[in-house]
């Protein structure tokens, strides 16, 4: 048996290269390439084209339980072989996946787990929103101990329904004509997705010929809602490389200089996606699939910071063969560091106002802004109100 | 401070007009990989009324610099609808230049332009003489044109009150008889009312009429391969349409050089690998007749070839970008004594070449210019993403720095909506627009007032001299 995969402690592009980013309108490329493919695992895209899938995360899919719901357009499947060996790509359609449900002219698909094995060697599961619902299901189950300041639904179902809600790529202006123009790179396996110079996306696949398949379903991608208005007023900043002709002599030095243009332009852009690739993250095994893991991750939170979400799947010497990341929006990552603070403090309301150095008043009211107000007793909420007119 | 003031006007005027050239040479109004049709049109419009406005003599010249089709007719259409403006002294000069550009274009865009004139609502009696002038210079091929071009001629002699000669009128306007005398027009009307008929017409004649029949598309393919012209089948033998168990004949020699690049490019790999041979004879037989209209001699010389995804072009114009580069290769190595090609991505055989990956011009570039060649020609759209301005770096500092005795040209085939101009890899070397591979030695003619070096007065001479020879070629042709 070969030894597990390790758990994710950071995101490293280790045996990956970044490549000159292409830009167009608000939207900036850059691919990421890699040299030596094994091609002992290949992803495929399986096509949903539902109105609205319900995912069971617990229990047979029609039985009552935790359900996750969504617009899925697609889910990835990925299939591998053990012994190292290439594996052919084939198509992921053939397999009958969940069951749907038509009424009048919406439809309906019914699917069971986010990660499920379909096969000996091939797995399914809904690429972002695995991760999507690891970072719903964060503190899901609420208080722990019945704190009176609660509400009564909080106390009984915890913080059900959570629903966060994001933006398709369609709607981030211009996205859907950069990748139309984008120059796919021979060697290309991912990209890194910028929107206004802010990292929306990265974006990694197994093989060159994976990511060829792939490259348009970022369009069909969430997005945080910040990105969609980066996208309608934001713009790049045109970067200007320069060789310094003081230093060049013959046509040799000149190569030389292109190449170190080259370094320049990876370097610089692996900086400019620094609060992914060297931020801490937090991760989760999902699922153990011969020498590879699926795993879903969340970066430490910061409010002053991007904070993102994703998926990958890591070989167990430790490369990434997926990732797939999803910037949270402001609010977003508001919400669950108000809720990480609430669970650090035993859920207790005056113990974290007090540990956040503010009063208890203004905490409820950034819960209720937050969109928690649900989750406190009315009366604590009105005494609170009272205690900030008066102030 | 009034030299300053008369230079400095030269030179925007200089710039406007290599501006408005390179234009004309690239660009046809169609959606391109970067643009959209509307933003193309928009932009040469612009263009072309900013340059008749304020130039409107060099306007006129320009019909003589070898642009392309669509902009002679462009040109010719917005002459016509200006008359009042012109100088008087001017008026004999541009009479003639629109007259000879009309009879030089091909007879379906020349009629076009006819149409055009009454859908833009252009009547004048200049434009009118124009026209009547055009019929009666193609006296012996009208009855053909009113078969093909019905609806055009039609129209065309309304807006204009013409009187068509013989039995052209009768048969446009329905006054038709019982049997006609031209054997042309006779067939027409056989094919209006029998099926059978149709397949003595010209191909795109009997395809309507088909059409009125209800025949099946395969079975009427079928039948009519023998009224085909060689471009007809060149473009039907390319479309998805075409069955390939029928064989159509083509003499693939005849064919121009980019249209046949076109061709090769729209085959499969698998099928260019067999037909490998054949393909590459008629591309070379293709480059040496081209040679022969325009000649061109050179002696050491490297191209730098843009193969990246843009240059698969658009629906519109389907890898034409890549297509123009193939037929500038071929041209290129039948015109040199010594000739090295290098394409963005590794391309062992030019033939098999396919529109893919990123742009690096900056490698081959640097490839190229080892070489130690006389001229370096780069064929690419001006973008280039791998690094962002490498090749711009290259050209900059080679230029000042190492070897500024190479001449290196950029030739563009696309046209950049967005500042009116074809894009320029590096300000360091002239960038020009080419449509056609065959312009190439045009072009390169045009090439020394695109860098900057030469004075307005140069290009203006270079302007008249080609106009009297556009007019001296047209004059002996028609013996007037």
């Amino acid at each position: 048996m070969a030894p597990k995969a390790p758990l994710l402690n950071t995101i490293s592009l280790k045996g990956i290269e970044i490549a000159p980013s292409q830009v167009w309108g608000a939207i900036r490329i850059v691919p990421l390439l890699r040299r030596q493919v094994r091609g002992d695992l290949r992803l495929a895209k399986r096509t949903y084209d539902d109105d609205l899938t319900v995912v069971s995360l617990q229990g047979k899919p029609l039985d009552k339980g935790l359900k996750y719901i969504s617009y899925v357009p697609h889910g990835l499947v990925p299939f591998w072989n053990e012994e190292g060996q290439p594996v052919a790509a084939k198509g992921s359609q053939l397999v009958a996946d969940g069951q749907r449900f038509h009424s009048g002219p919406v439809s309906v698909r019914v699917l069971s787990r986010m990660a499920k094995r379909e096969a000996r060697n091939q797995l399914r599961f809904l690429p972002l929103h695995l991760a999507m619902e690891g970072f719903l299901s964060l503190f899901f189950s609420g208080p722990d101990i019945a704190w009176s300041e609660y509400s009564k639904q909080a106390l009984s179902q915890g913080l059900s329904p959570r629903t966060e809600w994001s933006v398709s790529g369609h709607a981030i202006q211009g996205l859907a004509d950069a990748l139309r123009v984008f120059e796919i790179h021979e060697h290309q396996v991912g990209m890194l997705l910028f929107v206004s110079e802010a990292l929306a996306s990265a974006f990694i696949t197994p093989t060159p010929e994976d990511y060829r398949l792939l490259h348009h379903s970022l369009l069909q991608d969430f997005y945080g809602e910040l990105l969609y208005q980066y996208g309608l007023y934001g713009g790049t900043v045109p970067i200007q490389t320069h060789v310094d002709e003081t230093k060049v002599e013959t046509l040799a030095d000149l190569r030389d200089a292109i190449s170190s243009l080259r370094q320049d332009w990876a370097d610089f852009q692996g900086l400019m996606a620094s609060d992914l690739l060297q931020r801490p993250v937090e991760s989760k095994r999902i699922y153990t699939a011969g020498p590879f893991t699926l795993q879903r991750f969340i970066t430490d939170l910061k409010l002053k910071a991007e904070n993102h979400i994703g998926e990958a799947i890591v070989r167990n010497d430790g490369q990434l063969e997926y990732l797939k990341t999803y910037r949270l929006s402001a609010g977003q990552a508001r919400r669950t560091y108000l809720l990480s603070q609430l669970a650090a403090q035993g859920w207790h309301l005056e113990r974290t106002a007090l540990s956040m150095g503010e009063p208890l008043e203004n905490f409820i009211y950034r819960l209720e802004k937050a969109g928690f107000g649900y989750l406190i007793n009315n009366q604590v909420r009105e005494q609170a109100q009272k205690a900030r007119r008066c102030d | 401070m009034a030299s300053t003031w008369i230079q400095r006007r030269q030179q925007v005027e200089r710039e406007d007009l290599v501006m408005f050239i390179n234009a004309c040479l690239s660009c046809t109004g169609q959606r391109e990989f970067y643009d959209d049709a509307w933003g193309q049109k928009l932009s040469l419009d612009f263009l072309h009324d900013y340059i008749l406005g304020n130039y409107r003599l060099l306007y006129t010249r320009t019909l003589a610099a070898g642009i392309n089709h669509f902009n002679q007719s462009q040109i010719i259409l917005k002459l016509l609808a200006t008359g009042q403006h012109i100088r008087p002294e001017h008026r004999e000069e541009e009479g003639a230049l629109i007259a000879a550009s009309l009879n030089a274009l091909p007879p379906q865009r020349a009629w076009k332009v006819l149409e055009q004139i009454r859908k833009r609502r252009i009547n004048n009696r200049r434009t009118r003489a124009i026209t009547r002038d055009y019929i009666t210079q193609h006296q012996q091929r009208l009855d053909f044109d009113a078969v093909k071009y019905r609806s055009k001629v039609r129209a065309i002699a309304t807006h204009n009150h013409l009187k068509l000669p013989g039995e052209v009128g009768s048969f446009l306007f329905r006054n038709w008889p019982q049997r006609f005398e031209t054997s042309l027009f006779e067939q027409f009307r056989k094919a209006y009312y029998s099926q059978d008929a149709i397949y003595d017409l010209p191909f795109t004649v009997a395809e309507g009429l088909a059409a009125k029949h209800q025949i099946p598309r395969d079975r009427f393919l079928a039948r009519i391969e023998a009224q085909m012209t060689q471009a007809e089948k060149v473009r039907m033998l390319q479309s998805t349409e075409h069955d390939h168990k029928s064989k159509l004949t083509v003499d693939l020699k005849r064919t121009p050089i980019t249209k046949l690049a076109l061709y090769c490019l729209s085959l499969s790999i698998q099928d260019r690998q067999e037909r490998h041979a054949e393909l590459t004879k008629a591309l070379e037989h293709s480059a040496q007749a081209a040679l022969h209209r325009a000649p061109l001699r050179l002696e050491k010389v490297a191209t730098v070839l843009d193969c990246s995804y843009s240059s698969s072009g658009s629906n519109e114009k389907r890898r034409r970008p890549l297509g123009v580069a193939l037929a500038v290769h071929y041209l290129l190595q039948a015109a040199s004594a010594d000739y090295q090609a290098f394409w963005t991505s590794s391309v062992s055989d030019p033939l098999l070449v396919q529109s893919r990956g990123q742009t690096d011009i900056a490698t081959p570039l640097l490839d190229a210019l080892d070489t130690n060649p006389d001229i370096v020609v780069i064929l690419s759209d001006g973008w280039e993403n791998d690094p962002p301005n490498g090749a711009s770096e290259v050209l900059r500092v080679f230029r000042n720095h190492i070897d500024p005795s190479i001449s290196i040209l950029h030739c563009n085939p696309v046209f950049n909506a967005d500042d009116f101009s074809v894009q320029a890899l590096s300000p360091a070397i002239p960038t020009v627009g080419l449509r056609d591979a065959e312009d190439l030695p045009t072009v390169l003619g045009f090439a020394q007032f695109a860098d900057g070096q030469s004075s307005l007065t140069d290009l203006e001479h270079y302007l008249k001299v080609r106009v009297q020879q556009f007019l001296a070629t047209f004059h002996l042709n028609h013996g007037s």
